[in-house]
């Protein structure tokens, strides 16, 4: 069979920093690129004796999110000690949520959410090669500033089907937890991280195939890339007879190879108990009622909006509303003029401004005001100026700003048309000087008005409206 | 001077300060020269002068100094909870009790030794050292607070602080002829105390009357926002004044004082005799019903090793305390650190909370045992319905000889049967020298309902009145060789 | 009773090295001890709930403002192996997964 005969299941594990100031259970404020170990402190140190105590901002977001996806928030929920050793992690243990997790179910956009859950972040584990104390053995260094961050697990049911499916799925998600602004979800930062369960099965089947655990996908790109390959990769195996072994692989960005990680000798076997050092977090309403009022409208709620409400079409409301940036620039416009320009030719031009100032500016800070984007928009509508020469002022606008108004006038923008605006006679000079086609136009061939219009728009420097050209040929050829 | 200094208690010598009829350096110096000479073993370090500036006269406690158990944070100072994983370790900061005390007019005379990380009933588990019995030096203190208990009885210390997780304050208490009290679950931040168990440990006072030991809680209670399981007392800490136990009712569980505890004949004779004296103070003395006691221990050795499990993890060799680390890898670096700096007991336990936590015995020990833990806190509500206080002797045995126990776990567990089901249960807990049992002290325990530590006191001093216990034995032989 | 390759098992788990004779007498002590434990398993416990926490105390939370933290040379002072301003440990062998 080839890869196309399977159907891919994929579900996604995303932690997110939270972008509180200080850290889960201690008073170490959030660490953006300092020198090492200058955030630690007795709790995040691991140190004997010291005890955690909850961040109430970061259980405020963990709210947020869940009510966000439309969860239900546990009225009840319960800190557990996950157990491993490793360098960075300070105490021996993860503090974690397992059985009662903050939140459970819900759904965004066609992916329903499995759980949402509170946890501490581990702290950097760097490799200095064998510089190290003891000679000629392989050291690291562990820098504790990360340790205890903030982080919510976020965890979706196998509901994505492709690559492209889950790559578009994490954007709708980055966009939402960005608008709640509860972190930064910066990916290149390590502040929003992705693993991602990958199977596939047959068309048509409902048995779930053996799955893969593709760690720290750390880019958009990456996500789809690995994702990709591993599809890839277990129908080779299949269709080679073999069967797909259930392990957790790193995928080489660079080779595009994915290689499985030595899981140590031992199962894990992570001893998930009850944390004796911290009490049962209770979702009052007081603290449900919090969240709720601090929650903006959400992407997919706007692009509704935007649909119901200002009648764009539904991927132009999505492609607004999905990039919050746009669609607040784009709701500027709208406020700019009192309402009066038209918000589907507004939303019709957003991509052409997008074109020029490229896709990671934001517009709001182009030298494109909202209200000169608006007036810009209003006299093509009027029929002012062309299409194309409303492009050209859009183009002087992103170079140096300005009044459309003021650079139509200046650069002689404004349209051809009118009594005495000598249009008809550059369009008798047209019919002269192509007499072939003007014979074929006569002779009913529409195609033949081409290198008419053709030549009037090279006369007027496409100042002239395409259609009262047309007209004015036809009718001075008599027809 | 010295020998009447000696024999005045905390209490008295903090008024005597506070009256500038004692000067606070000059106490702090006496205690301080006899902890330097301790030749029970009891202390790991002893501060070499009196501090800066001992705010005395101000305060209640009245400089009067006070020995910790080694396991309580106090910053620059070697707090190593008896193991030699963390031999030599000066933490950066120091444990909220700690630092409440030294407000509060008690500074630090020294740091005692204990078993170690507190796994032990009588001192031998001690990474520096077994600890000796003031009554008796081939004997053990008891413990895990061994020396805190000790130092107390000898008269190295006017007054001591420990940790009770299963008995670790009230068993060495008994064993030494002292005063000990395990508080209300929550009533002391456990912020900087090298932990345990989590959900069972307490910090409380070792002293050498119950009045002593009211006016020592009475600084060590408190909520601390550093410690999410502590919690506001109630009401201020009494000094006790009870001439009686006029309708006090006292319930006797059977499961407890019975053969299944094996107490020991002497110490059944005395806790009989002090039952009989607190009728005569005017208790009434009832037996008393609390089915699930004689699980308490087994319920205890479960859930107390699971939490030790994960809070001993941290001593990996990576940010403080012992490393051994050939050129060998990771895993070899951890596992011979932990191998090298624990002792046998911890081990022992470390492994058994492994165990009970690992996948496929969650439930049927760790999990089971929780259940347990909830019939044993029912028992002692529905015994409350009807009881002041639950009485037992605190220890089944007087203190026995040191190696008597060693090389079996299960009988050295064993100790603890009468003091384990308290903490399971979170209530607060006292025990008293009740008298000697062929020259050796025995104690007397009476529990109650959380946060009554204010009417234990009193019944504990009424009882204590009558007895008229006499620890001046222990003091004698104390410091000297 | 535990046999020994339980007991290894769980020494592994707890990063604890065992010798040859410390196996056998762990195997032999911790066995022990789990025969007179295993009693509670005949306890009647259906329906009951289990206790974690001795207190009713709930939502014990901190506001989220920053507090003071330790000095690099402070945090620093008991490392076994203090390199590049932070604590140095062997590598842990090329792709191991900790969690
Ligand atoms: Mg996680
Ligand atoms: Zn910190």
């Amino acid at each position: 069979m080839s890869v196309a005969d399977y159907e891919p299941v994929i579900g996604l594990e995303i932690h997110v920093q939270l972008g509180t100031r200080t850290k889960m259970f201690c008073g170490c404020e959030l660490s953006f690129g300092d020198e090492p170990n200058v955030h630690t402190c007795a709790v995040c140190l691991g140190l004997p004796g010291a005890l955690p105590v909850t961040n109430a901002r970061a259980v405020h977001y963990g709210i947020m999110i869940g009510l966000a996806l439309g969860c239900d928030v546990a009225e009840h929920s319960q800190f557990h000690r996950k157990n491993y050793f490793y360098p960075d992690l300070s105490k021996g243990y993860q503090i974690s949520q397992y059985d009662v997790p903050l939140c459970r179910g819900g759904r965004l956009g066609d992916v329903r959410i499995h759980r949402v859950h509170l946890e501490e972040d581990a702290a950097k584990l760097v490799h200095v090669g064998r510089s190290g104390r003891i000679h000629g053995s392989d050291r690291s260094v562990v820098d504790f500033n990360r340790g205890g961050t903030p982080l919510v697990e976020i965890v979706t049911e196998p509901d994505l089907h492709s690559a492209s499916d889950a790559r578009e799925w994490l954007g709708l998600l980055r966009t939402t937890l960005r608008a709640l602004g509860v972190s930064d979800v910066d990916m290149s930062q390590g502040s929003l991280r992705c693993d991602a369960n990958v199977s596939i099965r047959p068309r048509g089947s409902d048995v779930l195939g053996t799955k893969t655990e593709l760690k720290n996908m750390n880019s958009f790109r990456f996500l789809h890339d690995g994702v990709l390959a591993e599809i890839q990769r277990q129908a080779d195996l299949l269709d080679a007879g073999e069967q797909v072994v259930q392990e957790t692989l790193h995928f080489d960005p660079v080779s595009g190879r994915l290689t499985p990680l030595r899981s140590k000798e031992e199962a894990h076997d992570y001893r998930y108990f009850p944390e004796p050092d911290l009490v049962p977090l209770v979702a009052t309403p007081e603290m449900l009622e919090a969240a709720r009022a601090a929650l903006p409208e959400l992407p997919a709620a706007r692009a509704g909006r935007f649909e119901r409400e200002l009648g764009l079409s539904a991927e132009r409301a999505r492609e607004l509303a999905f990039r919050a940036e746009l669609a607040d620039y784009y709701e500027a416009v709208l406020g700019s003029d009192g309402g009066a320009v038209d918000p589907v030719a507004v939303a019709n031009w957003i991509p052409q401004l997008v074109e020029r100032i490229g896709s990671e500016t934001d517009p709001a800070n182009s030298q494109v005001s909202p209200s000169s984007f608006a007036s810009l928009v209003e006299l093509v509508s009027a029929r002012r100026i062309s299409r194309d020469a409303g492009r050209q002022v859009l183009s002087t606008l992103v170079a140096e700003g300005g009044e459309p108004e003021a650079i139509v006038a200046r650069e002689g923008l404004a349209a051809v048309s009118g009594e005495d605006s000598g249009l008809a006679e550059i369009v008798a000079g047209a019919i002269a000087a192509e007499p072939d086609a003007a014979e074929k136009v006569r002779g009913g061939n529409e195609k033949a008005l081409g290198p008419l219009v053709g030549h009037v728009m090279r006369e007027t420097k496409g100042r002239a409206d395409g259609g009262e050209v047309r007209r004015l040929i036809l009718s001075q050829l008599g027809l | 001077m010295t020998a009447e200094m000696l024999e005045l208690t905390a209490t008295q010598a903090a008024a005597a300060v506070r009256s500038g009829e004692l000067d606070a350096g000059e106490l702090f110096e006496v205690y301080r020269a006899r902890a330097a000479e301790d030749s029970l073993n009891a202390f790991t370090w002893v501060a070499d002068q009196v501090p800066a500036s001992p705010k005395a006269a101000g305060t209640e406690l009245g400089g009067v100094p006070v020995a910790v158990k080694d396991l309580f944070c106090t910053e620059g100072v070697p707090s190593q909870a008896g193991s030699r994983i963390l031999e030599g370790y000066r933490p950066p900061y120091t444990a909220t009790v700690v630092q409440k005390l030294a407000d509060g007019g008690a500074p630090l005379l020294g740091k005692t030794n204990q078993d170690e990380f507190a796994m032990g009933s009588s001192n031998e588990n001690s990474g520096f050292g077994p600890v000796l019995n003031p009554w008796d030096r081939t004997r053990v203190p008891g413990g895990s607070s061994g020396g805190s208990a000790a130092a107390v009885a000898a008269g190295m210390a006017p007054w001591a602080i420990g940790t009770d997780t299963g008995g670790s304050i009230r068993q060495p208490a008994a064993l030494c002829g002292i005063v000990g009290m395990k508080p209300t679950y929550g009533a002391c931040s456990r912020f900087g105390m090298i932990a345990f168990a989590s959900s069972l440990d307490q910090a409380g006072p070792l002293a050498r009357d119950v009045s002593d030991c009211a006016l020592l809680l009475r600084h060590m209670v408190g909520h601390d926002r550093r410690d999410s399981t502590s919690l506001e007392f109630p009401e201020q800490i009494a000094l006790p004044s009870a001439g009686d136990l006029k309708g006090i009712r006292l319930g006797v569980p059977e499961e407890l004082v019975g053969a299944e505890g094996g107490v020991d004949p002497g110490v059944r004779k005395n806790f009989d005799e002090t039952v009989a004296l607190a009728e005569r103070l005017g208790a009434t003395v009832e037996p008393c019903r609390l089915p699930h006691a004689p699980h308490a221990l087994s319920a205890y050795y479960l859930i107390a090793p699971a939490e030790a499990s994960a809070n001993l993890a941290r001593f990996d060799g990576v940010r403080y305390g012992l490393r051994v680390d050939g050129s060998a890898g990771l895993g070899e670096m951890y596992s011979q650190t932990r191998s090298a700096g624990f002792g046998a007991e911890v081990k022992r336990r470390i492994m058994l909370g492994t165990y009970a936590l690992s996948s496929g015995y969650y439930d049927a020990y760790y999990g089971t045992a929780l259940k347990v833990r909830t019939k044993i806190a029912d028992d002692f509500r529905e015994a409350f319905s009807r009881f002041d206080f639950v009485v037992t002797p605190t220890s089944p045995w007087t203190a026995f000889e040191l190696g008597a126990k060693l090389d079996d776990p299960l009988a050295m567990y064993l100790n603890d049967f009468c003091t384990v089901p308290m903490p399971l249960a979170g209530i607060p807990a006292i025990s008293i020298p009740s008298g000697l049992s062929d020259g050796l002290p025995v104690g007397f325990q009476l529990a109650g309902p959380a946060f009554s530590e204010n009417r234990l006191l009193e019944a504990a001093f009424a009882l204590e009145q009558s007895i008229g216990f006499d620890g001046s034995p222990a003091r004698r032989s104390g410091g000297e060789a | 009773m535990l046999s020994r390759e339980q007991v290894q098992h769980v020494a592994r788990l707890a990063r604890l090295e065992l010798t040859e004779e410390e196996l056998d007498r762990m195997a032999s002590e911790l066995s022990k001890v789990l025969d007179h434990i295993e009693k509670i398993r005949e306890l009647d416990l259906d329906g009951v709930e289990p206790t974690s926490h001795v207190i009713e105390v709930v939502n014990v939370l901190r506001p989220d403002e920053p507090e003071p933290s330790l000095p690099l040379e402070v945090a620093l002072a008991s490392a076994p192996e203090p390199v590049a301003g932070g604590f140095g440990v062997p590598s842990p062998g090329a792709g191991a997964d900790p969690s």
